[in-house]
């Protein structure tokens, strides 16, 4: 009875380990709705380590600790913009995704639609002048006894 | 001839559009903070924990604060650079032992030669941030008035100190 009783509280002991180590993960997990927050607003910024990918998606040590700032940051009641702007203090415009439209990027942001415009303005003068010359001009009369002449002369060279 | 030189012409542009976008290093990202004044900060100093180091002692000095950490491989190339610049007497580098072992970071110093005047502990990162630090080794070179004058991303070579660091901070101590 003894040894039955401290089986079971062996496995007891057991069972509870890994549900020990689970709790340690809970700081990111604590608070699904602020971390659903902060990987929503991290999406439109990018990872100045690794650059390419945004700031939710990586791994990068400065990443970790960059979400973690947000996290406190929205604990205390900070808004979007507010951490918008705080990571636009330190990296500029280049840490957002998505840059704003201001005079330093009218031509990243207008510059395709100008090329468009340049490209059907350049295709309408091409078929404009594409349609004059095909336009048919009729035969004058010499020209159609020289193409008379010829093609009657093929047609003898063809008989022959 | 006119319809050779149109695309010529067009074929001269996007050359140098390339050749200027593959020369430009694109990690090399232009600061906001040039020109605004550094964030100020209190940490504990490395050599002595208990003792702390405001940056508002500074006023009044052109200084050079240089981020650095025992696990950057490129602060290894920086390093004998850096002990040169000491070695001149020129102006005082403050490091910042940037998310680093307190332990790891005084026996480096140990081994290889301590070029700073002061190494401050920056253990969580939080005054890295604050500096938008994101490449270390980074260098701020920041004047009297407290404001950042230059920041050099990566590590400092002997030309960058020759051509922009000393003259920068030579200019800026007039």
């Amino acid at each position: 009875m003894r040894r039955a009783s401290l089986l079971l509280a062996l496995m007891l002991w057991l069972l509870s380990a890994p549900l020990a180590l689970a709790n340690e993960a809970q700081p990111v997990a604590e608070d699904p709705e602020l971390e659903k927050r902060v990987l929503a607003l991290a999406e439109n910024f990018r990872c100045m380590q690794c650059q390419n990918e945004t700031l939710a998606a990586s791994h990068a040590p400065l990443a970790v600790d960059l979400r973690q700032k947000m996290r406190e940051m929205m604990r205390a009641g900070k808004s979007d913009e507010e951490i918008t702007a705080f990571m636009t203090d330190r990296w500029g415009d280049y840490v957002l995704f998505r840059p704003p439209v201001k005079l330093t990027t009218y031509l990243l942001w207008f510059g395709p639609f100008l090329l468009l415009a340049a490209g059907v303005v350049v295709q309408y003068l091409y078929l404009k002048r594409r349609r004059e010359r095909l336009r048919e001009a009729p035969l004058s009369e010499s020209e159609r006894k020289r193409v008379e002449a010829l093609l009657g002369d093929g047609l003898k060279g063809d008989g022959a | 001839m006119k319809k050779f030189l149109i695309p010529l012409a067009l074929f001269i542009v996007l050359a140098v559009f390339l050749a200027v976008g593959l020369s430009r290093d694109p990690s090399e990202i232009p600061s906001p903070l040039i020109n605004k004044p550094a964030p100020a900060f209190v940490l504990p100093q490395l050599s002595d924990p208990q003792r702390s180091f405001k940056s508002d002692e500074m006023r009044g000095k052109v200084w050079l604060l240089n981020v650095w950490a025992t696990w950057c491989v490129a602060c290894r190339y920086e390093h004998p650079v850096l002990l040169d610049l000491a070695r001149t007497g020129i102006v005082p580098i403050y490091g910042l032992d940037y998310k680093d072992e307190r332990r790891d970071a005084l026996a480096l110093l140990d081994q290889l030669g301590d070029p700073y005047t002061l190494v401050l502990s920056d253990e969580d990162g939080g005054v890295g941030i604050d500096y938008g630090v994101y490449a270390v080794p980074e260098t701020f070179v920041i004047d009297r008035n407290g404001i950042i004058r230059y920041k050099q991303i990566g590590p400092i070579t002997e030309e960058v100190l020759q051509k922009k660091i000393i003259p920068l901070v030579k200019e800026l101590q007039k």
